[in-house]
C-alpha cells in the first residue's frame, strides 16, 4: 500500500530526509516514530503529495506520488499536524465541503458525512462551529475529514499531540478501529502509542530510517523503549527527544 | 467545474459568516452615498448658475450624466482601489496560515480549480457590491432624466475593473501567509496601477502611449461615457487572466520551494 524507495528531501541548506526506504502493507497500522525534527512531517508531506521530493520515489496505494499525484490524492486521507479546519464553519458544513472536494459522488455526500461523524463520535457537535471546539474535538474532526471518502491509505501526523489523557485514549481507540479496513501511517513521538495501536514500527532519526520491524517480533526481546533509545542514542539530541516522551 | 463551484461556495460562505463582506459592502456604500450626495450638490449649484445666465437658451443645459454619473463612477474607482484589497487579502494568505491550504492541495483538486473557485467567490461578492451601488444613479430617474446606457456601461466598467483589481489582489495574497502584508501590498500595487499614467505627459512618445494604455483610469473613461470599446474590455480581461495566472504560478511554486 505504501512503498517508499530512497526518498529524500533537501531544503535550501538542510537535508531533512536522506534517502529513506520502508513499506506498509494493506491493513497495517504503521507507527512512524522519531524524535522531534527527525523528518517525520517532511516525509509525510511528500507521501501526501504536498511537497515534492528532491530525489527518490514512493508509491501510495499503487500510484506514484510524482507522476500520478491525482490518483494518490484520491486514495489518501491525510491529517496534517494541525487539523486543517475552516473555523468559521460548523462541523457538518466543513465535512460536507471536504467530502465534495475529495470527490465523493454528490448523492453519497450526506451519507459519507453522517458515517464519518458517527465513527469519530462527533454527532453531538455536528452543528457547532469548529472554532468553538476543544482541541480534542478538533483533532477528531481532523480524523473525520481524513476518513470521509473511505480512502485506502490514511496518514495521520501526530494526531494525539496536545490532548489530555482521556482524549488520547479515545483517539487511539479510533485509530485502532481504522486499521481493520485501511492502511494507516501514524506519525508520533510517543512510544506508548506505537506499542498500543500499531502492528509495525518504523523509526526515523535525523532523516534516516534506523529501524523497520513488526511489533510482534522486536529484535532480541527488547522493549520498544530500549530499541528506540539505542537507535537514537548516538545522537546528541536523543536526551531531549526522550525527555519529550 | 464541480470543484470550482464547491470552492466558490465555501468562499462565499466564509465572506458572509465572518463580517468581512458586510463591512466592506457597507463601507463602500456609505462612501459611495456620501460622494453621490456631493455630486448632486455640485450639479444643483451648476444648474442654479445656468438658470441665472442671460442667454441660457443658446446654451445646452448642464448634462446630468456628465456632471453626476461620470464623476460618481470615477470616484468609485478610487474607493475600489482601497476596498478590493480587503476582500482579497485573506483569500489565499489565510488558507496558508491556518493550514487549510495543505488540505486543498492534498485533495484531488488542481491548483487552477482552487484559484478559479476563490476568484469566483470574490467576484460574486463584488457583483453584489455593484448591484447595490447602481441604486444611486438609478435614483436620478426620480428627479431627472439621465441617459440609461452610460449608467449601465459605466457600471460594467467598474465591475470589470474591480474584477481585475481582485485578480491582482489574489495574486499578491498567494505570495504571503500574512493577511496584513497581502492587504497593504495589494493596495500599494493597485494605487500604483491607478496612477501609472501620471508621468505619461512628461515622458511622451511610445512610453506615454504604453502608460496610458496600462492605466485603468484611462480604460474606464470611454466605458463610463457610454462608449463600449473593445480595447478596454480586452485590457480588463487580460488583467484578470494575468492575475489568475500569477496566483496559480505562485501556489505551484509555494510547494516546490
Amino acid at each position: 500500500m505504501i512503498e517508499v524507495n530512497q526518498l529524500a528531501k533537501r531544503y535550501a541548506d538542510f537535508q531533512a530526509v536522506s534517502g529513506i526506504t520502508f513499506s506498509a502493507k494493506q491493513g497495517e497500522i504503521v507507527g512512524f516514530l522519531g524524535p522531534n525534527g527527525a523528518g517525520k512531517t517532511t516525509t509525510i508531506r511528500m507521501l501526501s503529495t504536498y511537497l515534492p521530493p528532491s530525489s527518490g520515489s514512493a508509491q501510495v496505494a499503487g500510484f506514484d506520488i510524482l507522476t500520478q499525484g491525482d490518483q494518490v490524492r484520491k486514495s489518501i486521507g491525510y491529517l496534517p499536524e494541525n487539523p486543517p479546519l475552516y473555523t468559521e464553519m460548523t462541523v457538518a458544513e466543513y465535512l460536507l465541503f471536504v467530502a465534495k472536494i475529495k470527490g465523493v459522488p454528490s448523492r453519497k455526500v450526506k451519507e459519507a458525512v453522517d458515517r464519518s461523524l458517527e465513527r469519530c463520535y462527533l454527532t453531538n457537535v455536528r452543528e457547532k462551529l469548529c472554532q468553538h471546539l476543544s482541541r480534542g474535538y478538533r483533532q477528531r474532526v481532523g480524523i473525520a475529514q481524513a476518513i470521509i471518502h473511505d480512502p485506502k491509505v490514511i496518514i495521520l501526523d501526530e494526531p494525539t499531540s496536545g490532548l489530555d489523557p482521556k482524549q488520547i485514549i479515545e483517539i487511539r481507540q479510533l485509530i485502532g478501529s481504522l486499521g481493520k479496513d485501511h492502511t494507516v501511517l501514524l506519525s508520533t513521538h510517543i512510544l506508548a502509542e506505537v506499542s498500543m495501536v500499531c502492528t509495525k514500527v518504523v523509526i526515523i532519526n535525523r532523516g534516516k530510517i534506523v529501524l523497520e520491524n513488526q511489533l510482534s517480533d522486536l529484535p532480541e526481546g527488547k522493549t520498544l523503549e530500549q530499541i528506540f533509545l539505542e537507535a537514537v542514542s548516538s545522537e546528541t539530541d536523543a536526551a531531549i527527544a526522550v525527555g519529550g516522551v | 467545474m464541480r470543484n470550482v463551484i464547491t470552492i466558490a461556495r465555501r468562499e462565499i460562505l466564509s465572506f458572509f459568516i465572518s463580517p468581512v463582506a458586510y463591512f466592506v459592502i457597507t463601507g463602500f456604500l456609505l462612501l459611495a452615498g456620501y460622494f453621490f450626495f456631493n455630486f448632486l450638490g455640485i450639479y444643483n449649484e451648476v444648474l442654479q448658475r445656468y438658470s441665472m445666465m442671460p442667454y441660457k437658451d443658446t446654451m445646452n443645459m448642464p448634462n446630468l450624466n456628465q456632471w453626476v454619473v461620470e464623476g460618481f463612477y470615477q470616484t468609485l474607482l478610487v474607493i475600489l482601489v482601497f476596498m478590493i484589497p480587503f476582500l482579497t487579502m485573506r483569500t489565499i494568505a489565510e488558507e496558508k496560515k491556518r493550514g487549510t491550504f495543505e488540505l486543498l492541495v492534498t485533495s484531488p483538486l488542481s491548483v487552477k480549480e482552487i484559484v478559479l473557485g476563490k476568484f469566483l467567490g470574490v467576484a460574486l461578492v463584488i457583483s453584489l457590491m455593484m448591484f447595490a451601488v447602481v441604486g444611486f444613479p438609478l435614483l436620478l430617474y426620480v428627479f431627472g432624466n439621465p441617459e440609461f446606457w452610460p449608467i449601465v456601461s459605466g457600471l460594467l466598467a467598474l465591475l470589470l475593473c474591480s474584477l481585475a483589481f481582485a485578480s491582482i489582489g489574489m495574486a499578491v495574497s498567494s505570495l504571503t501567509e500574512n493577511q496584513i502584508v497581502a492587504g497593504v501590498s495589494s493596495m500599494v500595487v493597485l494605487l500604483l496601477l491607478y496612477v501609472i499614467h501620471a508621468p505619461a505627459e512628461s515622458l511622451g512618445g511610445v512610453a506615454a502611449d504604453i502608460l496610458m494604455y496600462l492605466s485603468p483610469t484611462m480604460q474606464v473613461r470611454d466605458l463610463i461615457r457610454g462608449v463600449i470599446s473593445l480595447k478596454s474590455v480586452t485590457y480588463f480581461f487580460s488583467l484578470i487572466i494575468f492575475g489568475l495566472f500569477l496566483s496559480e504560478r505562485a501556489l505551484e511554486a509555494y510547494r516546490w520551494r
